[in-house]
């Protein structure tokens, strides 16, 4: 936000994607199987913190933006028999066109109404994939065969099924879609989106047309969580309607929550806490959606700020 | 010389009540003109009007010879009418130099260098004597040095019209000298429209001064002629100080 210390923070962030490159290297299969999947979901929630944690516009419709993504990319392949990188770029076209979309119907209201309003869309959307079931596989979803899955750049080709280059690719989603983050936080933009989050009112009164800059970062966070679902779908191979139910839609929103919103490492670090929590629970209770619950009626009454918002709040003031 | 602003038969009513009740108001550039009045007058709900934060009932608002009744708030800041709040609404979690810079930036012509924020905020915070306060939360600074920090948004918006709106409420008396001088500076390059209810700094500041009373009108005029007007001294001078 204020323009002390640019370079710790990206210090910091830069050795964040080396640490996550070295981790590649060491860890175990499994971990390193969990780890990317990991690093896909925390784009979907920078994304969601986007709007969330800088602009203060609580959605809970998210998921179509993921699934848009998902069924963008994973259907081109399916249908249409697009290359990987095609196809990535059609899940991301479908995110941004629906965000765009959304945001000028969902913008209209705030509040309540907001939350209200992107959950019906995203129900409709829900609805939508599974009535299309001939194309969309409906409730069973479809696979994207593993054939299709190879990214071919000039001579080198890369197959996705294999799990260090899914990593590798998952991490490179990551590292760009965070530093992104980054250099939009720390930009006039970013400053803006915060002021709009503090006080709507006041930030007209200074000249500026809000609408628009929200409408801006409902793309913008709609295009990221497409990004990861376009990844998914190219990644791990599967497009299913249970990305696009109520429950996609807030898991971004608890993640955020836990990570800490409006904090660029925040995201991550809720992702790969819940996703733990979840996978060391569930192998004890099949009620691991209850902890979920449990966990998010916790982390509203003793830390609202989340992790790093707190680290940020008592001892590391300059965190982005 | 035609008016930078003006008003005819500009009314806003809230439910039964007419908080403004049409007025024809005429501000000539370069003035300082005063607007005083008692508590519930019209004078906040007048100049909301100005701005663009609240709709009228009816009437029409004329600025630099355009009629820009139907225009939203952001397009008329944009136009220079710039409007500091009477209720303190400054960015209470932002920086005092965070507050500042998101007038600054975006009256900043040459959008790309880098120092051209920090050299922008830096002297709206010189000004008002907040520079060394930069870096505070907005929230924790002290109500008088809000009510600067406001007058600073301003001032960074490079306004035409700057409409202060009881700017000098929570000031100490120190700061209300430094305040005059800078009102006076600031009126070299915009016209000022200052709602006030301290008279000793309507009288020293003003060019002319309008009453309000009940949403009219009641008079307006040179200071002298305000203070010598018995109508004027029965609504409101009598119960001032
Ligand atoms: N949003 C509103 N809803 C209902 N009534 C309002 C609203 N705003 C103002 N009023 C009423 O309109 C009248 C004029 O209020 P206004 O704030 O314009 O007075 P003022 O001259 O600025 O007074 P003060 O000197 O106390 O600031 C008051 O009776 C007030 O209660
Ligand atoms: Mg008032």
């Amino acid at each position: 936000m204020s323009e002390v210390s640019p370079a710790k923070a990206y210090a910091l962030h830069l050795g964040v994607i080396a640490l996550l490159f070295v981790l590649s290297f060491v860890l175990p299969d499994y971990h390193h199987g969990l780890l990317a999947r990991i690093m896909v979901l925390a784009v979907f929630a920078m994304g969601y913190n986007m709007l969330f944690g800088y602009v203060g516009l609580l959605s809970l419709g998210h998921a179509m933006f993921f699934a848009a993504g998902l069924y963008g990319a994973g259907l081109s392949v399916i249908h249409l028999g697009w290359n990987v990188p095609a196809a990535f770029a059609a899940g991301i076209a479908c995110g941004a066109l629906l965000a765009l979309v959304i945001g000028l119907l969902a913008l209209r209201t705030t509040g309540v109404a907001f939350m209200i309003v992107t959950m019906m869309f995203a129900q409709v959307f829900y609805l939508i994939i599974l009535y299309f079931a001939v194309w969309t596989g409906g409730d069973q979803g479809m696979v994207v065969p593993q054939p299709a899955r190879v990214l071919v750049l000039g001579a080198a080709s890369f197959d996705l099924t294999n799990p260090t280059v899914r990593y590798m690719m998952a991490l490179t989603l990551f590292s760009i879609v965070l530093l992104v983050t980054l250099a939009v936080v720390r930009s006039r933009y970013g400053r803006v989106l915060v002021a709009i989050r503090e006080n709507e009112e006041r930030t007209k009164m200074l000249g500026y047309d809000t609408f628009s800059n929200k409408l801006g970062a409902v793309v913008l966070s709609g295009t990221i969580c497409a990004a990861s679902g376009a990844a998914y779908a190219l990644l791990f191979g599967y497009v299913g309607s249970s990305f696009a139910s109520v429950q996609y839609s807030i898991l971004p929103l608890l993640w955020v929550l836990l990570g800490g919103g409006a904090t660029t490492l925040g995201p991550l670090l809720g992702t790969l806490f819940m996703y733990y929590v979840i996978d060391i629970t569930s192998g004890y209770t099949s009620a691991y959606l209850l902890i979920v619950g449990v966990a998010l009626i916790l982390l509203v009454l003793f830390s609202p700020k989340g992790i790093l918002g707190t680290i940020r709040q008592r001892w590391l003031g300059w965190l982005p | 010389m035609t008016p930078l602003l003006t008003t005819k038969g500009l009314s806003r009513s809230f439910g039964g009540l007419r908080a403004v009740d049409g007025v024809d108001f005429a501000l000539m550039p370069g003035e300082i003109r005063a607007v005083i009045g008692p508590n519930g007058a019209g004078k906040t709900t007048f100049v909301s009007l100005v701005s663009g934060r609240i709709q009228p009932s009816s009437g029409m608002i004329v600025f630099d010879g355009a009629d820009i009744t139907s225009l939203p708030a952001y397009v008329r800041v944009r136009q220079g009418i710039a409007y500091t709040f009477q209720i303190t609404s400054v960015f209470a979690n932002l920086s005092a130099y965070d507050n500042v810079a998101l007038p600054v930036q975006r009256t900043l012509s040459d959008g790309r260098s880098k120092g051209a924020v920090r050299a922008g905020v830096m002297a709206a915070l010189e000004r008002t004597g907040l520079a060394g306060r930069a870096h505070m939360p907005a929230g924790q600074l002290s109500y008088g040095h809000q009510r600067l920090l406001e007058v600073a948004m301003g001032l960074a918006l490079k306004p035409r019209l700057l409409i202060l709106d009881e700017p000098t409420q929570g000031l100490a008396d120190s700061e209300i000298d430094n305040f005059i001088t800078l009102v006076r500076e600031i009126a070299r390059s915009a016209t000022v429209l200052l709602i006030e209810h301290n008279m000793p700094v309507v009288m020293d500041l003003a060019d002319r001064i309008t009453v309000f009373n009940a949403g009219r009108i009641l008079a307006e005029g040179t200071p002298e002629q305000i203070r010598e007007n018995a109508a004027v001294q029965e609504a409101y001078l009598g119960t001032a100080p």
